[in-house]
C-alpha cells in the first residue's frame, strides 16, 4: 500500500516527464523513466535554510529531487517561526540545516538531504563543484556574490570563446523584501551573471554620522547613533556582535535613552535588530511564491520539459499584483563570467615580457599594467611601497608564478587608448601556456619512475 | 541537462578528481576593483599608504596623513582603511587611529565625511577618499560637527581653536581630554 501510494504522489509529474509538448527545451526527450533519472543523477545544493531555503527544500523534494544537500551558518531564532515553517518552538538554538533536512527527509520518503551546519567560504571549491544545480535562499548581496564567482570559476571557453558545455553551473535564485521579490536563471557564460547585473541591487541607505551625533530626527538615527558611535565609546575595543543578545539589548536600552533625550518615539527592540542587522521584513508567502518559481526552474533545467525562465522575474505584491520577466543581458566584458582575452605564451615568458606583451597586443593596447592572480599581487605600478615589493617578480617567468599549471585566469589593470583618450580598465587574461604539461599528469608518469 | 549530468557523474566515477583541475582562490569582483583603485592610486604629496599585512592584503591598509598648511600644519594623522568584499557597492570603513581635536573626527575616530557615508557611490575610489581626508585637514566645518565642543569653539573662537589645535598636536589636554603627541 505504501508503494502504492508513493506512486501516486508522482503522477502530476511523471505527466509533466513523459509527455511531449511544443514550448519544451530543445534537448527534452520525454520518458517514463526520466524522474528515476531526477532522482539517481541530480545533485542540487541549496544555499541557505531560512524562509526562502525551508519552501526549496520542500518544493525540490516534492517535485523528484533527491540528492539534496543544504547549507546554512545560521541556528533557529524565535522570529524565524512564523515562516520558517519546518522549524517548531524546542528547535531554537538548533542549526537551521540540520533540523531542515531532518524534517523534510521524515515528511517526504526517498529524499535524502545532507545538510552542513557552517558558512559558505568554509567549504572549498570542489565542494560547491559536485552539484549539478546550485538553488540560492539567501537575503545577503555579499553571499550571492561569493556563490556566483564560485560557480563562474568552473566554467570554461573553447578557443572561439565559446562556453563550454558541460562546465556550465546553472544558478537558480531566489530573493524577497516584504511583499517583492525575485526569481532569476544564472546560466554562467549564457545568461548575465550576479555580477553582469549587480546594478539591480542600490546600495543601503546610510545616514551621516553627524546627524546621528547631532541632529537625530528618527528612530533609526537613534538607534544606528547607539550602534556606531556609543558602542565603541563605551565598550572600547570590544566588537559588537549583532547575534549576541546581551549586546543588542544594550544597543536597544541606549537608543531609547537618546530617543528620549531628542523627544524621539517609536524605538522598539525589534526595530532596533531591524535596523542594526538590516533585517528586511519577511513576509512568509512571499516566500513561498518566489521558492515555488525557483524549485520549478530547476526542475526545468534539469530535466528539460520546459524552457526555462528567461532570465528574471519580479514579483511585486505592493499596490496590487505585479510580475514581470526582464530579459537582462550579458556584461561582455564581465570580470567573473566573461571569457577574458585569451593569450597564449611560452613557459618562459617572463613577468616584465608580459607587461610587453599587454601594450603590444591588438586587443588589449595595455600601457602600465598592474597584475594579478588569484589574490596574490605580481606586480603593482603603484604605490611605491607595493612596486618595490612586487618589483622581484618581473625577471620570473610568468609560468613559475601561476603555480605551473598549463592554464590559468590573470587579471590585469592599465591604461587603454579608446578614441583617442587615456581611460583606466581591468581586464581579464585567459594565459594558456603552450607546450605545458599538466602537473597532475606529471605527477603520475614521475610515480612510475624509479627514484 | 540530465544527460549531461549523468556523463558528469560517470566521468567523476572514472578518473576520480584527476580531470578537475584544483581552482584557487577565488577573487571578488569587489577586490579586483580595489586592486585596480590601489594600482593607480595618485597620492597627495601630504600622504603616504602602507600594507601592514603584506603586498597581497589590499583590504586592510593604513594611510597617514601629514598636513602641509592649515591649522593641522605639523601634525600626522594615521587612518585604517578596511574595505569589504562589496566595494565599491559599500564604501570603505575608515577610522583615524589619531586622537584629534578636530570637529568631524570623534574621540573614537569615527569620521564625518559625506563620501564615506551618504554620499558613496561606486563611482567614487580610494583615491577619492584619501583626497577628501585631506579636505578635512585644510578645511574642517563647524556645520557637521562629530566633535561637538571643537566645532562650537571653531565657530565662535577660531583663536582659540587654533591654540587648541596646537596643544592637543604636542600632546596636552583640552579641556578634560588628554591627546597624545602627533607632531612630527
Ligand atoms: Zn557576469
Amino acid at each position: 500500500m505504501g508503494d502504492a501510494s508513493a506512486e501516486e504522489r508522482w503522477r502530476d509529474l511523471d505527466k509533466l516527464l513523459a509527455r511531449p509538448g511544443n514550448i519544451v527545451s530543445p534537448i527534452f526527450e520525454p520518458s517514463p523513466q526520466l524522474r528515476d533519472e531526477l532522482g539517481e543523477y541530480v545533485r542540487v545544493l541549496v544555499v541557505g535554510a531560512g524562509g526562502l531555503g525551508c519552501e526549496l527544500l520542500k518544493d525540490l523534494a516534492l517535485s523528484g529531487f533527491k540528492n539534496l544537500e543544504v547549507i546554512d551558518m545560521d541556528t533557529i531564532e524565535v522570529s524565524n517561526l512564523n515562516r520558517q515553517f519546518l522549524f517548531r518552538i524546542h528547535d531554537v538554538g538548533k542549526s537551521k540545516a540540520e533540523v531542515a533536512a531532518r524534517r523534510v527527509m521524515e515528511r517526504v520518503s526517498g529524499v535524502n538531504i545532507v545538510p552542513h551546519f557552517c558558512r559558505i567560504e568554509d567549504k572549498d571549491i570542489e565542494f560547491y563543484r559536485d552539484f549539478n544545480i546550485i538553488a540560492l535562499g539567501l537575503d545577503s548581496i555579499e553571499a550571492r556574490s561569493y556563490i556566483n564567482s564560485v560557480a563562474c570559476s568552473f566554467l570554461e571557453y573553447d578557443d572561439d570563446d565559446n562556453p563550454c558545455e558541460e562546465t556550465i553551473k546553472p544558478l537558480v535564485d531566489g530573493g524577497t523584501e516584504g511583499f517583492k521579490g525575485h526569481a532569476r536563471v544564472i546560466m554562467p557564460g549564457v545568461t548575465p551573471c550576479f555580477e553582469c547585473t549587480i546594478w539591480l541591487f542600490p546600495p543601503q541607505v546610510k545616514f551621516p554620522l553627524c546627524t546621528l551625533a547631532e541632529t537625530p530626527r528618527t528612530a533609526a538615527h537613534c538607534i544606528e547613533y547607539a550602534h556606531l558611535i556609543k558602542w565603541d565609546e563605551v565598550h572600547r575595543g570590544k566588537t559588537f556582535d549583532a547575534d549576541n543578545p546581551e549586546h543588542m539589548q544594550w544597543i536597544y536600552s541606549e537608543a531609547l535613552k537618546r530617543a528620549e533625550l531628542f523627544g524621539i518615539t517609536g524605538v522598539t527592540y525589534s526595530l532596533t535588530q531591524g535596523v542594526v542587522k538590516n533585517i528586511i521584513p519577511a513576509i512568509a508567502s512571499t516566500n513561498a511564491i518566489v521558492s515555488a518559481a525557483c524549485a520549478l526552474e530547476a526542475l526545468k533545467i534539469a530535466t528539460g520539459c520546459s524552457k526555462t525562465l528567461s532570465n528574471y522575474l519580479t514579483y511585486n505584491g505592493l499596490e496590487g499584483l505585479h510580475t514581470k520577466v526582464t530579459e537582462f543581458v550579458r556584461d561582455q566584458s564581465c570580470l567573473v563570467c566573461g571569457p577574458g582575452t585569451l593569450i597564449e605564451l611560452d613557459i618562459l615568458v617572463t613577468l616584465s615580457e608580459l607587461i610587453e606583451l599587454l601594450g603590444e597586443h591588438p586587443k588589449l593596447q595595455l600601457s602600465k599594467p598592474s597584475i594579478t592572480h588569484q589574490g596574490k599581487n605580481l606586480y603593482m605600478q603603484a604605490p611605491p611601497v607595493l612596486e618595490e615589493l612586487t618589483r622581484s617578480n618581473l625577471p620570473l617567468p610568468l609560468f613559475d608564478l601561476m603555480g605551473r599549471a598549463p592554464r590559468g585566469i590573470i587579471h590585469a589593470t592599465g591604461f587603454a587608448n579608446k578614441n583617442g583618450k587615456r581611460t583606466s580598465c581591468l581586464r581579464k587574461l585567459r594565459v594558456v601556456f603552450k607546450g605545458a604539461v599538466d602537473e597532475g599528469a606529471a605527477n603520475v608518469d614521475m610515480a612510475g619512475v624509479p627514484a | 541537462m540530465i544527460k549531461l549530468f549523468k556523463i558528469k557523474d560517470q566521468k567523476k566515477d572514472d578518473a576520480g578528481n584527476a580531470n578537475g583541475r584544483p581552482v584557487g582562490k577565488k577573487q571578488s569582483a569587489g577586490e579586483l576593483r580595489l586592486h585596480k583603485d590601489i594600482s593607480e592610486l595618485n597620492l597627495p604629496k601630504t600622504t603616504t599608504i602602507s600594507f601592514p599585512n603584506g603586498k597581497d592584503d589590499l583590504m586592510n591598509f593604513e594611510v597617514v596623513v601629514r598636513p602641509d598648511e592649515g591649522y593641522y600644519l605639523g601634525g600626522m594623522f594615521v587612518f585604517s582603511f578596511q574595505v569589504s568584499p562589496s566595494y565599491p557597492y559599500e564604501p570603505p570603513k575608515v577610522k583615524c587611529k589619531t586622537k584629534v581635536y578636530h570637529p568631524n573626527i570623534d574621540l573614537e575616530g569615527n569620521v564625518c565625511l559625506n563620501i564615506l557615508r551618504e554620499d558613496w557611490k561606486p563611482v567614487l575610489n580610494i583615491n577619492t577618499v584619501i583626497y577628501g581626508l585631506n579636505h578635512l585637514f585644510m578645511d574642517p566645518n563647524d556645520e557637521d560637527p562629530l566633535n561637538h565642543d571643537a566645532a562650537a569653539v571653531l565657530r565662535s573662537n577660531p583663536k582659540l581653536f587654533e591654540s587648541n589645535v596646537r596643544r592637543a598636536m604636542s600632546g596636552g589636554y583640552v579641556g578634560q581630554i588628554y591627546f597624545p603627541r602627533c607632531c612630527v
